[in-house]
């Protein structure tokens, strides 16, 4: 009895507030303010508040963090190093990597008649916890050989043992293999679905129009599926720079401050350390840098609905 | 230019699909072949088995005097112009076109003039820049004949090109291919499921049921001396009527009437036990209203159903002692629906087919 009554008196309100006529639609505000409400206080206004931390010392935070914090940023090597370095090298390595291998596991699959198996053993890492895949990979790289299943295997070569989250040559390669790991089956299951889109007919046309297998991949697959190849690497790149938990578990920064990278850097600044202006700092740097890929990504979203 | 030949090709998908069945066809320098049939009956596979696309089960298939069995399509030296057409719709126009003779490293110079030069037969020369995306059907299928043309090669194998064209432009590209074909004189396999499209195109039909090749001929051989039931009612708009008649002393009945007999017609008769049955065939543009003293002519009793009035011609469903038949007539003629007529046909069209074996007992 109750919920009709209810029912009738929402639908005459939208009836009464639904009128385009009224220059202030009264009933559209009043369903948008709990919304409104809590992304200010919840998104804008610690944007702000962390905007106006950071710069607690004027620019001072600013050039430390560009000039003289060799943790972040340092360019007086060769190559370079830094938690900001550390990141390029994430967003290189990592993003291509898993595209390389998604594209190739997508393709090498549609051959194969166990290919759903396939793909879901490749997905099957996405399904597991950052933080339970870093604990995976430590012992993968542990220098025990009785532990460590990589220097077991080398040392069936009579090498190493090599200590890969110890060493600062390898610490960063370490790392961005297991995030390759983790990620390449989001790759692989969009790719796919892209290729499985391709019509066979397009590719037995190139066929008989005189291409070799490999001159398909590269003259007909890969400029096919650029659109989705370009969301899988705006995603990647956007998760590599927000990347935190991986390298929480697995080396915590270390050896030294040597596979830093920013989100953690802004994690130990502003907690551990207690800077938390600096820290401000280095969040706001993320944000600086995020910015353009997501202006790409929207202005890619919008043009597609153009050509669309 | 080349010729195709199957020799006793067959394939199968697993144990159960025999999609061609043991095919024997030779097709000529220069020649339009059309292969025709139903929907299902192995057209398209056995096309693709020319391309290279599909592996063949059994047989030998030669283009020139080249077994081609194992060479892949890439080394065939043909084009194919797909049902769907089947462009590369990252590329414009020009590249779509120009795509075959990159792979092959022609100069870029004469990739340009065989390029524009195709585009002009055609009529692509304004849509060179353009992406598949921004064409319309007709366009994209111009396209899609394009890079056929421009590749010269030997063979030209095309799967039902005019299948998505509205009738039309169906019509208008009929001729265009044809027009195609007498100025490049490539031998063509062109496959399609419209009988109308292989009576006005084709040098020689191939009609195909099943898997199975029912005959090859000339569009005139294959209205004229159809092989069996099938071929008969396949070829021809509309298609033939058919009617089961009675062996007697001497002749055929339908019904209650005995039927005038060609001589050839009347030995088909005497050589079939009395009693027993035959179907004829005859065509409905045959039929006429009979003239009280019109001879030479078989006489068939039907009452009419249904009048089709179609300005110059009407057609007339009747029903002749128990068998739907149609005519095709001259309207001046005011036939009533209800009416009791005789309709007379020459006596040389006339076919008989055994009713078993579907088999023409007059071709
Ligand atoms: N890849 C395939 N696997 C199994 N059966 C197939 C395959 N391709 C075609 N067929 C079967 O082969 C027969 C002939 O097909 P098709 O050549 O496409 O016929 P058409 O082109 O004459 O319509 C059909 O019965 C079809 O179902
Ligand atoms: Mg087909």
């Amino acid at each position: 009895m109750s919920a009709t009554s209810t029912a009738v008196t929402s639908a005459k309100a939208q009836r009464s507030g639904g009128s385009p006529i009224r220059g202030w639609n009264w009933m559209a505000s009043l369903f948008l303010t709990p919304a409104l409400l809590l992304l200010g206080v919840f998104m804008l206004y610690p944007v702000i508040s962390t905007i106006v931390l950071s710069f607690d010392r004027g620019l001072g935070n600013y050039i430390r963090l560009l000039t003289a914090d060799r943790r972040f940023l340092d360019l007086s090597t060769f190559p370079p190093s830094g938690a900001l370095f550390n990141n390029v090298l994430w967003v290189v390595f990592y993003t291509t990597g898993c595209i390389f291998f998604g594209l190739l596991i997508a393709v090498l699959a549609t051959r194969v008649r166990y290919e759903p198996a396939i793909k879901a053993i490749v997905f099957l890492p996405m399904a597991i916890a950052a933080t339970a895949l870093g604990v995976i990979w430590r012992f993968v790289y542990t220098p025990d050989r009785d532990t460590g299943l990589l220097n077991a295997l080398l040392g069936i070569f009579h090498l190493g043992p090599i200590a890969f989250l110890g060493d600062t040559g390898w610490v960063n390669t370490a790392l961005i293999i297991a995030g390759i790991w983790g990620s390449v089956g989001f790759a692989t299951v969009i790719l796919s679905a892209a290729l499985k889109g391709i019509s066979t007919e397009v590719l037995e046309a190139a066929r008989v129009d005189g291409a070799r297998e490999s001159q398909i991949f590269r003259r007909i697959i890969i400029p096919m599926l650029s659109l989705p190849i370009s969301v899988v690497a705006v995603t990647l790149v956007i998760n590599v720079i927000k990347l935190f938990d991986l390298i929480y578990v697995m080396t915590a920064g270390g050896p030294g401050s040597s596979s830093r990278v920013i989100a953690f850097t802004m994690y130990q600044e502003a907690f551990p350390a207690g800077r938390v202006d600096y820290g401000a700092a280095v969040a706001v740097m993320m944000l600086v840098i995020l910015i353009p890929v997501l202006i790409f990504n929207v202005r890619r979203f919008r043009s597609e609905r153009v050509v669309q | 230019m080349a010729t195709v030949t199957f020799d006793h090709v067959s394939k199968r998908y697993g144990p159960e699909v025999v999609a061609v069945n043991d095919l024997n066809l030779e097709i000529q320098d220069g020649e339009f072949l059309v292969l025709v049939g139903p929907s299902g009956c192995g057209k398209t596979t056995a096309l693709r088995c020319v391309a290279g696309l599909e592996e063949i089960t059994d047989g030998q298939l030669r283009i020139g005097d080249r077994v081609v069995n194992d060479v892949a399509p890439k080394d065939r030296d043909i084009a194919m112009v797909f049902q769907s057409y089947a462009l590369y719709p990252h590329m414009s126009v020009f590249d779509n076109l120009a795509f075959g003779l990159k792979l092959r490293k022609t100069p870029k110079d004469q990739i340009k003039r065989r390029v524009d030069e195709a585009a002009k037969i055609l009529g692509l020369e304004r849509l060179l820049d353009r992406k598949p995306k921004a064409l319309s059907g007709g366009q994209r299928q111009r396209v899609a004949l394009g890079r056929a043309i421009v590749r010269e090669p030997e063979v030209f194998l095309m799967d039902e090109p005019l299948s998505n064209l509205d009738a039309k432009l169906r019509v208008e590209t009929r001729a265009n291919i044809a027009r195609l074909h007498q100025r490049l004189e490539t031998t063509t396999v062109y496959v399609t499921h419209d009988q109308v499209e292989a009576m006005t195109m084709g040098d020689r039909i191939a009609v195909m049921r099943d898997g199975l090749l029912q005959q090859v001929g000339s569009p005139q051989d294959l209205y004229e001396h159809p092989v069996n039931i099938f071929v008969a009612g396949f070829i021809g708009s509309p298609s033939m009527n058919f009617a089961t008649t009675q062996v007697d002393e001497g002749g055929l009945k339908l019904g209650e009437a005995r039927l005038e007999l060609s001589a050839k017609a009347a030995q088909v008769a005497a050589d079939r036990p009395r009693g027993s049955q035959v179907t004829i065939g005859f065509r409905p543009e045959h039929l006429e209203l009979l003239n009280g003293e019109d001879s030479g002519v078989v006489k068939i009793p039907a009452k009419v159903d249904v009048v089709e009035f179609l300005g110059n011609e009407e057609l007339l469903h009747a029903d002749a002692q128990g068998n739907e038949i149609v005519a095709l007539v001259s309207s001046d003629r005011r036939v009533k629906v209800g009416d009791l007529i005789d309709f007379a046909l020459p006596i040389d069209k006339l076919h008989i087919f055994d009713p078993e074996t579907e088999k023409s007992l007059t071709a």
